[in-house]
């Protein structure tokens, strides 16, 4: 049985002193079930996560007591990918006919602050100054740039690029366009990459409504399909964050295996895509999810940002709405707005942001700790 | 004046006169780990041996700590004292890349690939006065 995507809702990220992180989740979830035209009483199944604002299962409490499966999904940035994946799951093994994934967040200002212990690492790694992301971030780029003769040019491009399109988009925290002037020399966080580099942790809700394909038109006039979801850990040899150490070997990353099953299971490659979303926790992350996952060769990027390929007027548009540096990253809820914006321009809805290449096929990409790669193919 | 410490026991050999990083192998399929790890993360094997990694290498890759961070980092610095650092990998002789502060913490004195040599720092003191100690690396050469 395919899957279909028959509602998509957003409560904008951001900062919402009002409500509460589960508030915002339900938020999502009603204008998802109103955009699908039904309401939560249909729901036979949900999937839903939340990092740092309580069980997502809550949300019944706001929604309804009605009795449905709900599962509570917990992976991290790729919490989204994953709730969406199951749900996908739920639907294609024809156990049930329609549900809801949501996933919502409200998070402290500033850098999240890991325990070592819930990493299985001991006290002395967090003690001495190793337990911070955007270390690895910097270093990850770092070697990569060095690897791949990528430029700080193209850095400054992508933060560029998500700017502007984050001043496209109504739902995006930062809407204000940045000069390249100002992103240059933004306070240095982690070298290479400074404050204008990265995401920051916010506050929001996301929801998608999810059926089986041969019921869709019921509820909304442009279903989008969920081609395949497909979700993968870290191989021996990844790097990733909080790795005290690492093998001599460096293995692909978990999004190339991904990506690679996904492209697969759709019978499509990178080529066939027109829109996209990759994780863009940083600057760097987005250049490297580029190649990663199919749609150039490593150092292709920085000819492809000073091209224009990546903006809403080139030939693959990633990241139109700003992606997480525009949107900030309620981790719960990320992965699934990147879904979201991606079905809203396969919808043709995406108004000043709209792509201009009448997209057909859509790709999201979410990546999160310790390793965790989802992939999504969307088409209309 | 009571003894200095590891903050954390088996990291390094200690005390010596020059101290070497300790790890694990496996004596499965041959490959290392830092800190060491009574199971393989490469086979899932569980015949580890301790191993000494050395005390040398080469910078694999770095940043700059520039601002102090949250819990859990604990030293006795306050915003006002704290001294950014280096953080990087260095490439052990046996290949495999160990994550270390770093002693120098400027973009202009760090470079890939750069020698690097261990040596024992002190994070804070404890309740008895005890220096707590760890490891870094720090260029293997005078910088001209
Ligand atoms: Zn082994």
């Amino acid at each position: 049985m395919d899957v279909a995507i028959i509602g998509l809702g957003m409560h904008p990220f951001g900062r919402s002193p009002s409500m509460s992180g589960l508030e915002q989740g339900a938020a999502a979830a009603r204008a998802a079930l109103k955009d699908a035209g039904t309401d939560f009483k249909r729901m036979e199944f949900a999937f839903g996560g939340s990092q740092d604002s309580g069980n997502a299962d809550s949300l019944v409490n706001l929604l309804g007591l009605t009795g449905l499966q709900f599962t509570n999904v917990a992976n991290g940035c790729a919490t989204g990918g994953s709730s969406l994946n199951a749900a996908y799951s739920a639907i294609k093994s024809g156990q049930y006919d329609i549900g809801l994934v949501v996933g919502f967040d409200k998070h402290d200002r500033g850098a999240f602050n890991p325990k070592p212990s819930d990493w299985g690492l001991d006290d002395w790694y967090g003690e001495t100054g190793l337990m911070l992301t955007t270390q690895y971030f910097g270093m990850k780029i770092q070697r990569y740039m060095y690897d791949h003769n990528i430029s700080k040019s193209t850095l400054i491009r992508v933060a560029e690029k998500a700017f502007r399109n984050g001043s496209l988009t109504p739902t995006a925290w930062r809407q204000t366009a940045l000069s390249w002037e100002e992103i240059e020399n933004a306070p240095m966080v982690s070298e290479p990459l400074n404050k204008y580099m990265f995401c920051s942790p916010a506050e929001g809700g996301c929801a998608l409504v999810v059926c089986r394909a041969d019921i869709a038109h019921k509820f909304h006039t442009q279903p989008i399909y969920l081609k395949t979801a497909v979700v993968r850990s870290r191989n021996y040899g990844s790097f990733e964050v909080f790795s005290p150490s690492q093998p001599p070997k460096v293995a692909d990353s978990p999004t190339v295996t991904a990506s690679q099953t996904a492209f697969e299971l759709a019978g499509i490659g990178p080529e066939d895509i027109d829109v996209a979303q990759l994780q863009d926790t940083e600057v760097g992350a987005e250049i490297m999810h580029m190649a990663e996952n199919g749609f150039c060769e490593h150092g292709e990027q920085e000819k492809w940002l000073a091209d224009g390929v990546t903006e809403i007027t080139g030939r693959l548009p990633v990241n139109t709405d700003g992606g997480c540096l525009a949107n900030g990253e309620p981790v719960g809820a990320s992965g699934l707005r990147q879904v979201h914006e991606v079905c809203t321009q396969l919808r043709g809805d995406g108004g000043a942001r709209q792509v201009a290449n009448d997209p057909k096929v859509g790709y999201t990409h979410v990546y999160g700790a310790p390793g965790i790669s989802g992939v999504n193919i969307l088409a209309r | 004046m009571v003894a200095a410490k590891p903050l954390h026991e088996g990291l390094f050999s200690w005390p010596t006169e020059i101290p070497n990083l300790i790890g694990s192998q496996c004596l499965d399929c041959g490959e290392y780990a830092f800190p060491k790890q009574n199971s393989c993360r490469a086979c899932s094997g569980q015949n580890m041996t301790s191993a000494d990694l050395g005390n040398a290498g080469n910078l694999w890759t770095w940043t700059v700590q520039s601002f102090m961070p949250k819990t859990p980092y604990h030293t006795h610095e306050t915003q006002e004292t704290f001294t950014p650092y280096g953080v990087g990998y260095i490439e052990m002789a046996c290949g495999l890349k160990v994550e270390s502060r770093l002693r120098e913490n400027s973009p202009e004195l760090l470079k890939i690939g750069m020698p690097m040599k261990l040596e024992i720092i002190t994070v804070r003191t404890d309740d008895e006065g005890s220096d707590l100690l760890t490891f870094q690396f720090c260029a293997a050469e005078e910088q001209s």
